[in-house]
């Protein structure tokens, strides 16, 4: 570190003693000045900038009311949901424990895909942040695997029937598949050895991971500066005297600030439903998992919990043996791809520009487009399978792909309006 | 750096050699990690067959019992069963059990009822496709996802048909038939699952 930064720490304040020197020792004020009062972000943060600190609030709820949930859970097969019921019964504020963890699950999932779609929305993705945006994606995917680890443990029927299909997916790679389904479940079928790991990765190895992503995704982030919805670099135009962005300003304290209100905002919202609507009607906490695991008997209606569905309209949106390879393999592929293009986005958009506010009339209605499908497919996987819903999740897997594929294409002859030179007030 | 003239070549080739006995050992170390996690010598001896009584087993009826975990189903076939199989030839992926016959249709079970005794249908009742257990529509009739219904049974979960042979409907997810286990009769009423003759 710089010698500059390792000056006594002034000022007036009764700890200045003790902040210099801890500062001799550990880098705490260059630290604190880089990523909090020294780290300028662009001036015209607006709505969809919420998500990424909110995303992280909840990471905290859920480490926390995680904790106290492990304090009371049995991960046997059982006992595991009588123990659900006694940490909703008798075990005190367990309710509210547990409530704010699955309510926290469908809220984090909220937050994360509103903070893609802000990044889909002004080119947050595009370079120089490739690196930023796959971290991003990796916290992602560790998400789904905490969801679905952890969607197992309350042990009712949605638990079991969910991780028997999706471990079932991993049978369906060729060769290897059935030995690596086993190899997941430590058994021929879900069963208590199963359970047992589950309980290891979602508490021990998923969180260890998840918390070192979002240091990279942050760390990543604040090496290259945030984007902002005009998509313009704020880097560019600096104050030649002091080397500061002329249109950014201090995280702390004014994004802090403005990200408190947010957490204000969204805490009222999620104390509404965690104290009037757990359930969600059924979305949030399925209500055949309130039935305790039966493996001789599947639900007459089996979806997947709410965040999943559109994946899991694609996988059984494929009906059709092709080349040799069953329908079945293929609906695990295309789940795989659908989620797994996302990492390519900043590779496969060619734009100028960056923010959709200067994209041209082509990205507007392709990404309006994508989103309808995202949100048809969503609903289709929360529903019962008809010919007809069949054939609307046919149409909205093929457009959902297109909006990928053709993406290299379509943004490259769009009409684009050029950028501004410095942010906008909007 | 390594194309400064001074550097020691038989250190930099005894550094790599020990790196890579470093690496050798740390996959060696990665092996226990992962092979404990393979099912347990307890769970492997739960693979024991088990019998199950059908005296009570009506024609038209359906009774379900545990067979390492998974249900096993067996279905009292009455004639107009047996005629809904062969009406159903057409319908299905596989009508003669000719996919990975070693896998999921015993020999003696290879033929259009899939079964020893045609009356009797013995077959895991576990989705091909993503292992989901499908539900028993037995009675023939017009269903939403089939208004020429013959019987059979419905997957809930992604919608794959199979009809009253266990054998999958065409263009339907789940790829295959489903699964006929091992099994032998010992006697008019009572079957042997998980065991056959020649085991």
């Amino acid at each position: 570190m710089a010698a500059a930064e390792k000056q006594p720490v002034t000022g007036a304040g009764p700890f200045n003693g003790i902040l210099t020197w801890v500062d001799a020792r550990f880098p705490l004020m260059s630290t604190w000045k880089e990523h909090l009062t020294e780290y300028y972000a662009p001036k015209n943060f607006n709505f969809w900038y919420y998500f990424g600190s909110l995303a992280l609030l909840v990471l905290v709820i859920q480490i926390a009311t995680g904790i106290v949930l492990t304090m009371n859970y049995k991960p046997d097969a059982n006992l595991a949901f009588a123990a659900v019921e006694y940490i909703m019964r008798e075990v005190p504020w367990g309710w509210l424990m547990r409530y704010m963890h699955s309510t926290g699950a469908s809220a984090f999932f909220i937050c994360i895909y509103l903070h893609m779609f802000r990044g889909m929305l002004y080119g947050s993705h595009r370079k120089p942040r490739e690196l930023l945006w796959i971290f991003g994606m990796l916290i992602f995917l560790c998400l789904m695997g905490e969801a679905f680890f952890g969607y197992l443990l309350p042990w009712g029927q949605m638990s079991y029937w969910g991780a028997q299909v999706i471990v079932n997916l991993f049978a369906a790679i060729p060769f290897i598949g059935p030995d690596l389904a086993i190899w997941i479940r430590g058994d021929y079928v879900v069963s208590d050895a199963t359970l047992n790991r589950f309980f290891a990765f979602h508490v021990i190895l998923l969180p260890l991971v998840l918390l070192a992503l979002v240091a990279a995704h942050l760390l990543a982030l604040h090496e290259v500066g945030s984007n902002n919805p005009d998509g313009i670099e704020i880097k560019k135009r600096k104050d030649p005297k002091t080397g500061i962005p002329l249109d950014g300003i201090p995280f702390h304290p004014y994004y802090t600030v403005k990200d408190i209100f947010g957490v204000a905002v969204f805490l009222f919202v999620f104390a509404i439903v965690v104290f009037f609507a757990p359930e969600m009607g059924g979305y949030f906490l399925e209500q055949n998992n309130f039935i305790a695991a039966d493996p001789l008997k599947t639900p007459l209606h089996i979806a997947p919990v709410w965040y999943f569905t559109p994946y899991y309209s694609i996988l059984r949106a494929n009906t059709i043996n092709f080349l040799w390879i069953d329908a079945k393999v293929w609906g695990v592929i295309a789940m795989g791809i659908s989620v797994m293009i996302f990492f390519l986005l900043p590779w496969l958009d060619r734009s100028p520009a960056k923010s959709i506010r200067y994209r041209g009339p082509i990205f507007k209605f392709a990404l309006a487009l994508f989103v309808v499908c995202f949100l048809i497919l969503g609903y289709l996987g929360t529903q019962a399978v008809t010919e007809g819903r069949t054939l609307l999740a046919q149409v909205c897997t093929v457009i959902y792909f297109l909006f990928f594929l053709l993406m290299p294409w379509y943004t490259k002859i769009d009409k684009c309006i050029p950028e501004p030179d410095r942010v906008t007030k909007r | 750096m390594s194309d400064k003239e001074d550097v020691h070549r038989a250190r930099r080739n005894l550094i790599k050699l020990t790196a890579c006995a470093g690496g050798v050992a740390a996959v060696a170390t990665a092996v226990p990690f992962a092979a404990s996690m393979m099912p347990s010598e307890r769970a492997k001896a739960l693979g024991a067959p088990i019998e199950a009584d059908i005296t009570f087993l009506h024609p038209g009826e359906m009774m379900r019992v545990e067979w390492r975990g998974q249900p096993v189903w067996i279905v009292h076939r009455t004639k107009e069963m047996l005629d809904a199989v062969k009406a159903d030839d057409a319908k299905v992926a596989d009508p003669n059990s000719e996919r990975k016959p070693g896998e999921l249709t015993p020999e003696y079970a290879r033929n259009e009822f899939r079964s020893i005794k045609p009356e009797y249908l013995v077959v895991v009742g576990i989705c091909t496709h993503l292992g989901c257990s499908p539900t028993d529509r037995l009675k023939p009739g017009p269903e939403p996802f089939d208004p020429e219904w013959n019987g059979g049974f419905y997957c809930p979960c992604h919608g794959s048909l199979f009809d009253l042979a266990g054998r999958v409907f065409k263009n339907k997810p789940a790829p295959d038939n489903l699964r006929v286990p091992p099994y032998m009769f010992l006697s008019d009423t009572k079957l042997l699952i998980g065991e056959d003759k020649k085991g």
